[in-house]
């Protein structure tokens, strides 16, 4: 709630309604992996419901089977354009107690490539799935070397390549044209996250580059510690520009950096984790930054500045120190509510509903026992029940895309996406504002006939000429259907929705009443089948 | 948008309008009657009869009218069925500064707190009902407005306790209520509870994409980033186009296992029921020149909208540009009121031209006002009361809530509250919609009541 700490609790009376049910503080084990292929225990905190008896079941249980050498995809040394390499020798899938336990087979794989990628391109899943849960996710996580583009790049609409940090949009272009051709999809994906994360834009930095740089340094830094992350974040120039860390100094502190840090960065508004006061002394903290700017270069030569930092003495979460900028940034991470905010922030971007008290707990264990790295976090997310067996969610305007590209095979080769994903409400490097895009309300009428024309320029290649080219004369619906399913790289389609493209097709065919309609309605009728099939649940959905 | 440009369809299509929309205006509402020989509607892309059937279909299913022939509409029923109230809520998205917009520069501790950011007494239009205060000269427009009586002010508007996060403190407004995580907004809830079945344009947003404050739990709303058309391209062609369409509303009908199902299927069901609706609505003409940017465009739009006879009921637009102004806030915030007010005073004068001016209430707010001691970056941090303003002919225009003065500011330093934004809404629900704010506002039985429409 949002009443802050400070705030007398009298306000809030239904506060009294809502107190945390009565728990039992425990300690639990479990194997978690070592990283080195083997196991080894590890205590999480367990809060139960009912008083536990007296000497009950804690863990770890028999410990599980060891691991062969960890899969290190080395494609490092591959020239660009080559195919992909041998896949390894695949690695016993033994999963830690708490993951997914089911099967791990191609719809597996293809939800792990959507949530943790792109999505497929054709035989990717199937590819993946070969590897066992651990060995997909762990291809996921521990990429080696710097990431390979396949394939054809990027074009304007002239042919010409991109120049993505001096032509509007781009930026845009160039950004999705990494998530269509990487070859190491989750380091793209952890990068959308933390841009949404550390929501920067465009509108208040004077350089594109600048831009491009701090998603660079998100890519550098993804699986990392999430301190130094978040220190190299707080002194990015474009940063320090968007959040005016490099105005902010002795004289006159500007709290906007001090405020953001806590509420969307770190620690999260309405939890009682900081006061208005805080916020005051962090400022203070952050100052000294600053930047010269000429008209040729914009704002350039970032640094601190000693003589702009108030060297007094500062209280935050109360606790006092003579702190500075990367005080204040170890200061939130240290903060008790930290962790929590941490796991289910980033666990909301990959499961839509929060996890379990227990799941939520064991993650925090993860978290902090690793030093606040978010490798370990992320893999303990990507092999979570949840993410399997749970919901689904809505793909961002730029996932949906990327994965249609790619399921297409086709490459940028258009700067209609720029407007289109503007419409559809993502243009890359500029999020709406600090807080990122919102995940829960990607759809509406605006954003959905942007989706819909998303689908339909994508189609471009490979849609049939209704009036220009011979198209069959005698195809069934079941095989428009099965066509218009394969051009879109086989996704499996619910059965209701397949039902319904049937229907379609049945329904036009009944429409054919003159000889000369027999082609050029079915050439329509695969332009429907294929539009629907773009705009459907089946592909919006991840 | 310049009636010059909007003619480039027909070339004669102008002068038609004209005579239509000032026939509306003589007549008091929406279009005037149907005789033989009359043009089609300018500039609507509609043929006259296409457009009132539409519209009649629309005011039934919203009204409740019922077995009224199609020829009743043609003679002028559908206006009547239409003629309900408007509400079209602008935001300023990112905390205005309340103390430029309406500068207490005849307050004594003005000076002191804004030395870089101050205006100079005199230089704007000084408000009238409050002598310490003063128009910024970029707001000159709805000063205009206010001198007519037509804007009621809150020069201090907010809650207690306040929050000065952007997304806390916006969700409070957008929900009507000082709680987290609601999923439908204080406008949505009055769709949900008045509103149609089938009908998304009775809550629209003229933006990219639907606000919180419209989002309902079950009854269609919309959202539509340009008023110039809603249409579904692809390269489908009729007969095949009509079964396509046919499939993809009935893939949004089938059921939905998860919340994102639901989304999706929502979103394509109200999509294809826009594009009927919206079908050929696209061209339009005003009666009076609009400045040439894209808010006033929407305006514009909006206001040839309510004219056709088109079934809104709520209408959010966000205001140009961004008010998050902790940095160089002079020039920004300047160009963006200019450009906010000068399209809102367009938009009155549009509806005053057409006659519709007694069925539009425009409201304006933000999140929070600013700290009232600038920053050290010529900008000011988030502060906590802020200003608010509801426009409209039949506005009270009586300020509500005194400026409380910067002598005496809040624990955060922040200007205090004398009105709360609670009372804003009830007021709006039982005076202006006609709608008991009770079933809407958690708690209304608290707030006051400021009066904001005429007896």
């Amino acid at each position: 709630m949002a009443i802050p700490q400070e705030k007398p609790v009298a306000a809030r009376p239904k506060d009294r309604r809502r107190r945390r049910p009565r728990a039992w503080q425990d300690k639990h084990f479990r194997w978690i992996p070592d990283g080195q292929g083997d196991w080894k225990v590890e205590g999480y905190p367990v809060r139960h419901r009912h008083k536990p008896k007296k000497g009950h079941f804690r863990g770890p249980g028999p410990k599980p089977a060891r691991q062969a050498a960890t899969a290190a995809p080395t494609s490092a040394a591959a020239p660009a354009g080559s195919p992909p390499p041998a896949p390894p020798a695949p690695i016993p899938d033994v999963r830690p107690p708490t993951a997914y336990q089911g099967n791990f087979g191609t719809a597996e794989a293809v939800r792990l490539l959507e949530r943790a990628g792109f999505g497929p391109s054709p035989g990717q899943a199937e590819q993946l799935a070969t590897l066992g849960l651990i060995g997909a996710v762990q291809s996921l996580t521990r990429p080696t070397g710097p990431a390979q583009l396949n394939g054809p790049g990027p074009r304007d609409d002239e042919g010409r390549p991109l120049a993505p940090a001096d032509a509007w949009g781009h930026d845009h272009l160039w950004w999705l044209d990494r998530m269509v051709r990487t070859n190491q999809p989750l380091v793209e994906r952890m990068a959308l996250i933390l841009h949404d994360w550390f929501a920067t834009s465009n509108g208040n930095v004077s350089k594109t580059q600048q831009m491009i740089d701090q998603s660079n340094l998100f890519r550098s830094r993804c699986f990392g510690s999430f301190l130094d992350l978040f220190k190299a974040v707080t002194v990015d120039p474009a940063m320090l520009q968007w959040l005016n860390g490099n105005e902010n100094n002795k004289w006159a502190p500007n709290e906007n950096y001090g405020r953001e840090m806590m509420e969307l960065f770190s620690l999260g508004a309405d939890r009682g984790a900081y006061t208005e006061d805080d916020i005051r002394e962090a400022a203070r903290a952050l100052t000294g930054w600053r930047n010269d700017w000429s008209s040729e270069l914009g704002a350039h030569n970032f640094r601190f500045d000693s003589k702009r930092h108030d060297t007094g003495s500062k209280t935050v979460f109360g606790k006092s120190g003579t702190w500075g900028w990367e005080d204040a940034c170890r200061l939130c991470v240290e903060h008790p509510l930290h962790p929590s905010f941490f796991v289910e922030k980033l666990w909301s971007y990959f499961v839509p509903e929060p996890p379990s008290d227990s799941t939520r707990d064991q993650l925090v264990a993860t978290y902090v026992s690793s030093g606040w790295q978010i490798r370990p976090v992320l893999e303990s997310i990507l092999i979570s029940p949840e993410l399997f067996e749970g919901p689904p969610m809505v793909k961002p305007p730029v996932v949906h895309l990327a994965s249609m590209l790619r399921a297409l095979g086709r490459p940028i080769d258009t700067e209609a996406w720029i407007y289109i994903c503007d419409q559809a409400g993502q243009q890359l490097f500029w999020p709406p504002n600090v807080s990122g895009w919102d995940d829960d309300r990607w759809l509406d009428t605006s954003t959905m006939r942007a989706r819909w024309l998303m689908v339909t320029y994508a189609l471009e290649e490979i849609a049939p000429d209704t009036w220009n080219e011979p198209y069959s004369t005698t195809e069934t619906p079941e095989e428009a259907v099965a066509k218009a399913i394969a051009s879109w790289g086989s996704p499996a389609l619910r059965d209701e929705h397949r039902a319904e493209l049937i229907d379609l097709a049945t329904r036009s065919e009944k429409l054919i009443v003159a000889n000369w309609q027999k082609g050029p309605y079915r050439a329509m009728r695969q332009n429907a089948l294929l539009q629907l099939i773009g705009v459907s649940p089946d592909l919006i959905l991840q | 948008m310049s009636p010059q440009r909007q003619s480039h369809s027909c070339c004669d299509g102008y002068t038609r309008s004209q005579l239509l929309r000032s026939a509306a205006a003589e007549a008091g509402k929406g279009l005037p009657a149907i005789e033989p020989g009359m043009p089609e509607p300018a500039g609507t892309g509609l043929s006259r009869r296409k457009f009132l059937s539409r519209s009649a279909g629309l005011a039934l299913a919203v009204y409740g009218a019922s077995k009224i022939p199609l020829s009743a509409f043609e003679t002028g029923i559908a206006q009547a069925a239409s003629a309900d109230k408007v509400l079209v809520s602008v935001f300023f998205d990112g905390g205005i500064d309340s103390l430029n917009v309406l500068a207490p520069v005849n307050d004594s501790r003005y000076q002191q707190l804004r030395p870089n950011l101050k205006l100079a007494p005199g230089a704007g239009t000084a408000f009238s009902e409050d002598p310490s205060l003063q128009w910024h000269p970029a707001a000159a427009s709805l000063a205009t407005l206010h001198g007519e009586g037509k804007v009621s002010a809150f020069p201090a508007i907010g809650y207690d306790h306040p929050d000065q996060s952007h997304f806390t403190s916006r969700h409070y407004y957008e929900i009507g209520e000082l709680q987290v995580g609601y999923r439908t907004g204080w406008l949505g809830r009055y769709i949900d509870a008045v509103g149609d079945s089938e009908n998304p344009l009775q809550g629209l947003s003229l933006d990219g994409s639907l606000s919180p404050m419209i989002a309902t739990a079950e009854k269609p709303v919309a959202a539509i980033d340009s008023v110039d058309g809603y249409d579904l391209w692809s390269r489908v062609d009729n007969p095949i186009q009509g079964e396509m369409f046919n499939s993809f509303a009935r893939l949004g009908a089938l059921p939905a296992d998860s919340p994102a199902m639901s989304q999706v299927r929502r979103a394509a069901a109200q999509t294809d029921k826009l594009r009927q609706d919206l079908d050929g609505v696209g061209e339009f003409s005003s009666p009076v020149t609009y400045p040439n940017t894209r808010f006033a465009h929407k305006l514009a739009g909006l206001a040839a909208y309510i004219a056709f006879g088109l079934p809104m009921r709520v209408v959010t637009i966000r205001a140009p540009g961004g008010y998050d102004t902790h940095a160089d806030q002079a020039g920004d915030l300047e160009d963006n009121l200019r450009e906010t007010c000068e399209g809102i005073l367009a938009f009155q004068r549009d509806l005053e031209a057409r006659g519709l001016a007694d069925r539009v209430m425009v409201e304006m707010w933000s999140e929070f006002g600013r700290r009232p001691e600038e920053n050290g970056s010529l900008g000011t941090d988030h502060g906590a009361a802020g200003c608010a303003f509801v426009i409209g002919s039949q506005a009270k225009g009586e300020m509500v809530g005194e400026f409380p003065g910067l002598a005496k500011l809040d624990e955060d330093n922040n200007l205090r509250a004398t009105s709360d934004f609670r009372g804003m809404y009830c007021s709006l629900l039982e005076q202006w919609l006609g709608f008991d704010a009770e079933a809407i506002i958690p708690g209304a039985a608290d707030f006051a009541r400021p009066v904001l429409v005429k007896p």
